[in-house]
């Protein structure tokens, strides 16, 4: 039992004993948030690279806070101002970044599969942090965490993904994890929005909102991936917010009292989540990416801090 | 990972009786070298060094009516051998009290290369600045490889390094015994 792999690509390739010994790692790195001196030496001396080809806030922030509480040095790398601007591909930049002998390259790419081309090609550890609409595993981690500290358990807990499911790589990581602990998924949106034979990830679909939300646990509500999107899948931003949009009386109608309401963020407030939701009693969204330092913190010490075990 | 080659137990060193006398003595020993348990604190090191500061604190308390603070300290992060061992477990650190300007007293079952110790007095000073930290030990096997020593010892127990000294406590394994084990023949 233990970590064993040299890399951290989807969630859907984890099995529960792996994502439950990243979730309970990440639990317990939680405290090192609330010390004075934020630093343990367990990374000294390995090097992490951040290679994000497409924006990111909380996900590029955490990862390097991350690794500085770990104590490793931690590179950013950003598109936008290297040299893939001068044309060089992809596979080359990230080759070029390998000769420098970072210990983990964390990658985020536009395109699905990319994380998976670079542990392929790279001796380095990879962890995808966003491949396209594929995967986004250490949001699926986080998400678990943050549930398992206000529901205590996973078993029997039932959750409802809401919004753009087909354009989410967050929808996907945490389908393929909440399915193999034990959760019920029901995935919602537009038709449009919700991708072909989703049914084959074992989740059941709804295509009103107050059915989906009615008697479950969790509300993960998403946001609409613009930049993802060809045109013409929503007739219009005021039509998918008025009959999507979680407003305060509708989750009072509908919801149980006790259920959470999550967002991966960023929000789009007013669309996909009325401002009196986000900032109110049942959201843990701000938990959420307070765990995500945590989290990113555990997968970086499984990866980087036992070298013995990878091949 | 590896697994070591079997252990067969080859003597043991204190049963439960003495192991209790061991316990006692240590902590009279902390009360006269602080001269009684103010701002005194207990940190033990998982897992039996927990269960043994528990023991000593609750043994202070009957000495001297005074009840200790019993923290928990994980030095996983702080190891020195990360590179060569398995995939590592962090539990946790626990130290739900601040150790700022207290006496520490750090406990573990068996002192032997000194290296735990060193990431643990690392780790704890990373959590604040004690007055003092002192050592309580189970036992001491020696073949120490770090300028560390002890200040309250159950009992010294000279081994070779091919044996191994397990302790066994009643929270844990069902009895209190402490045995030396060497590895069986091929």
């Amino acid at each position: 039992m233990g970590w064993t792999r040299k890399d951290l690509l989807a969630m859907r390739e984890l099995d529960a004993s792996e994502i439950l010994l990243l979730v309970d790692t990440a639990a317990t790195l939680q405290e090192i948030a609330g010390r004075e001196i934020k630093k343990v030496p367990a990374l000294r001396g390995k090097t992490i690279v951040n290679l994000f080809y497409e924006n990111s806030t909380r996900t590029r922030t955490s990862f390097e806070i991350a690794g500085k509480w770990l104590s490793a040095d931690v590179v950013n790398f950003s598109a936008s101002g290297s040299s893939a601007s001068k044309g060089e591909s992809f596979i080359d930049t990230a080759k070029n970044i390998a000769a420098m002998s970072p210990d983990v390259v964390v990658v985020r790419h536009s395109s699905a599969g990319a994380a998976q081309l670079l542990a392929r090609s790279l001796p380095c550890s990879i962890v995808n942090a966003g491949d396209g609409s594929h995967e986004h595993p250490t949001q699926a981690l986080l998400d678990l965490l943050t549930i398992r500290e206000h529901k205590k358990s996973f078993e029997g807990l039932s959750v409802a993904i809401v919004g753009d499911i087909a354009h989410s790589r967050v929808a996907r990581s945490n389908i393929h994890g909440m399915r193999k602990l034990g959760m019920t998924v029901t995935v919602a949106g537009p038709p449009t929005l919700i991708p072909p034979f989703v049914q084959e990830l074992g989740v059941k679909v709804a295509y009103r909102l107050e059915d989906a939300i009615r008697d479950v646990d969790v509300i993960m509500m998403l946001r609409l991936q613009h930049e993802r999107m060809t045109a013409g899948l929503i007739p219009s931003l005021r039509e998918y917010s008025r009959y999507w949009g979680l407003t305060l009386d509708k989750l009072r109608m509908q919801a149980r009292p006790d259920v959470l309401i999550m967002h991966p963020g960023p929000v789009n407030r007013g669309i996909e989540l009325s401002p009196e939701v986000a900032d109110g009693p049942y959201s843990v969204i701000l938990d959420q990416v307070a765990k995500g330092v945590a989290v990113r913190m555990a997968v970086l010490f499984m990866l980087a801090g036992s070298k013995g075990v990878q091949a | 990972m590896t697994t070591g080659p079997r252990l067969r137990e080859k003597a043991q060193v204190l049963d439960d009786a003495a192991l209790d006398r061991a316990l006692t003595r240590i902590a009279h020993e902390i009360l006269e070298r602080n001269g009684g348990a103010k701002d005194l604190a207990f940190v033990g090191l998982r897992t039996r060094g927990v269960t043994l500061a528990r023991r000593l604190a609750a043994r202070l308390a009957a000495i001297d009516g005074t009840s200790v603070s019993v923290g928990t300290l994980d030095i996983t992060l702080y190891r020195d051998d990360l590179d060569m061992r398995g995939a590592p477990v962090v539990r946790g650190t626990d130290i739900p009290f601040s150790i700022k300007n207290k006496t520490v007293v750090l406990v573990d079952d068996v002192l032997f290369t000194g290296r735990t110790i060193r990431a643990a007095l690392d780790a704890l000073i990373d959590l604040g600045r004690p007055n003092m930290i002192q050592l309580a030990i189970l036992i001491d096997r020696g073949h120490r490889e770090l300028p560390i020593r002890p200040d309250f010892i159950g009992k010294n127990l000279p081994t070779s390094r091919r044996e191994s000294v397990a302790v066994r406590l009643r929270e844990h394994d069902g009895e209190d015994r402490v045995v030396i084990e060497e590895p069986e023949e091929a």
